[in-house]
């Protein structure tokens, strides 16, 4: 069930979730979750690999219907995705697969995008031209430029090496605090999730649940190794925990 | 060099004219030079020109009927399984129908008319291209879909940015193919019922056994077709294809 909702506020209750396998047997994928964004809340949801985190992410952005349970986007419904991979429209420049997404983009607001994120001598090439890191930019500045009311982030640094995986987060960084966007992002890299977020979700392996919820109060860019460090503890305690 | 080579080809293609037209005599194979003596006569009295026209609106016509049809028929079996099972047998049917018992059949219910001509060829090239699309249009990425999906957008952009520049590679083989076969079932079509056209002057030629006749209006209206494979198909390719990086 899709419901029209509050400004910037993302609400999911899935009662469950459950796949039928080529074999015939139903897979349980997902059990009574719910999570709740407020306003410019950025979130990270950490989670072994395979445990259904692509899954929820699916049904949020409402490619995947077949599920119990209800999603309320923020009232426009306005989405800003980044996928595991690019998906770019080869055919098209980097321009063009930026403005597709987004017609009513200003020039102004692209000129930004392209400049924070180092395209603006790319705008004219094809996507096969580009490298895995401005390919991954591109798909950035594709979401960012639709001005998400809910941005979507899928793995979205994932199989990059670490020091342009490190880079690309700081443009991220940089780029929601320019424009503060509830932001929901998925991830098996618990770096990843401590550099980012406001809060973690903590999944449980698959049928996913909420193990944990872990607020992190200092502000993303004043973040030092120490307290990354004293997080990345904390979170492998709660998961050894659950287990 | 490759001009070169392609001229080299060329004279010896008539060499081996002239050569057979000795063996053969000038009845059976005229020379070169008397083809284009003929040709050169049919073009000052007007009759080339007007019998390639109307040849050519037929098979302008025809070709764009059956190339839409084909693509629409062929990307909803493409995309949607229900659609695919109940067409996959007319389809089947029409690709095993000879050419001819369509084109007879079309002229014994729609009479000697210009619409069952049409009808008959664009019912000749329309399964090959409905084929060849619903390749296509299975191979289509789902992951391009979805992101147009989560980036709402429309109807008409997905159609044009998404959808038919991944079919641009069989629009383009269906169009190749399509042509030089509209073009060969015409001549048929004009053969076996219409007044006029190259079909027509050819049957005209074929009852006075005039061969040199023949060879004029076949060899024009491949150099016409020729022309239109150079100057319009192969620039579309090469602009639908542009985003591909060039191999070194």
């Amino acid at each position: 069930m899709l419901l029209a909702g509050v400004p910037g506020r993302l609400d999911v209750h899935i009662e469950h979730k459950s796949y039928r396998a080529a074999s015939g047997e139903r897979l349980h994928v997902l059990d009574r979750l719910s999570i709740t964004l407020t306003n410019g809340e950025v979130v990270a949801l950490v989670g072994p690999s395979g445990c259904g985190k692509t899954t929820l992410l699916r049904i949020i952005v409402g490619l995947d219907r077949d599920f119990a349970g209800s999603v309320q986007l923020p009232p426009h419904g306005r989405l800003g995705v980044v996928f595991q991979e690019p998906r770019l429209l080869p055919w098209r420049t980097v321009e063009a697969n930026v403005r597709l997404a987004a017609p009513q983009a200003s020039e102004e607001t692209l000129g930004a995008l392209f400049a924070t994120l180092g395209l603006t001598e790319h705008r004219r090439h094809y996507p096969g031209e580009l490298s895995v890191g401005l390919a991954r930019r591109v798909a950035l500045a594709r979401a960012f430029a639709v001005q998400p009311e809910l941005l979507v982030l899928d793995e979205p640094f994932v199989s990059l090496d670490s020091a342009l995986a490190v880079r690309l987060r700081a443009e991220l960084v940089e780029l929601v605090s320019r424009r503060p966007v509830t932001t929901l992002l998925v991830t098996h890299d618990v770096d990843e999730a401590a550099a980012l977020a406001d809060r973690l979700i903590l999944l449980s392996p698959s049928p996913a649940r909420v193990l944990a919820a872990l607020p992190i109060e200092s502000p993303r860019r004043a973040r030092t190794a120490d307290e990354l460090a004293l997080l990345r503890n904390e979170i492998a305690r709660r998961i050894a925990g659950s287990s | 060099m490759n001009v070169a080579l392609r001229l080299a080809s060329i004279a010896l293609l008539l060499a081996a004219w002239l050569a057979g037209s000795h063996v053969m005599g000038a009845r059976l194979l005229p020379p070169p030079q008397a083809v284009g003596l003929a040709i050169g006569r049919e073009a000052l009295s007007g009759a080339l020109a007007f019998n390639l026209g109307v040849t050519l609106a037929r098979v302008a016509v025809s070709f764009t009927i059956a190339m839409a049809l084909g693509t629409v028929i062929g990307l909803t079996m493409g995309r949607f399984a229900f659609a695919d099972r109940l067409g996959d047998p007319w389809l089947v049917t029409l690709l095993n129908l000879p050419a001819l018992v369509i084109i007879v059949l079309a002229y014994v219910w729609g009479g000697l008319t210009e619409t069952a001509a049409i009808t008959a060829v664009v019912l000749n090239k329309l399964p090959i291209a409905a084929v060849t699309v619903r390749e296509g249009a299975r191979a289509l990425d789902r992951t391009l879909d979805e992101m147009a999906a989560v980036f709402r957008m429309g109807r008409w952009v997905r159609l044009r940015d998404v959808v038919l520049p991944q079919l641009a590679p069989y629009l383009a083989a269906a169009a190749r193919s399509g042509l030089s076969l509209v073009w060969k079932i015409v001549l048929v079509v004009e053969l076996l019922g219409r007044p006029n056209g190259v079909g027509f002057e050819i049957g005209v030629a074929f009852q006075l056994f005039d061969v040199t006749r023949i060879l004029a209006y076949a060899l024009a209206f491949v150099a016409v077709m020729l022309a239109i494979e150079t100057l319009l198909v192969q620039p579309f390719e090469r602009h639908a294809s542009r985003w591909r990086p060039r191999t070194a």
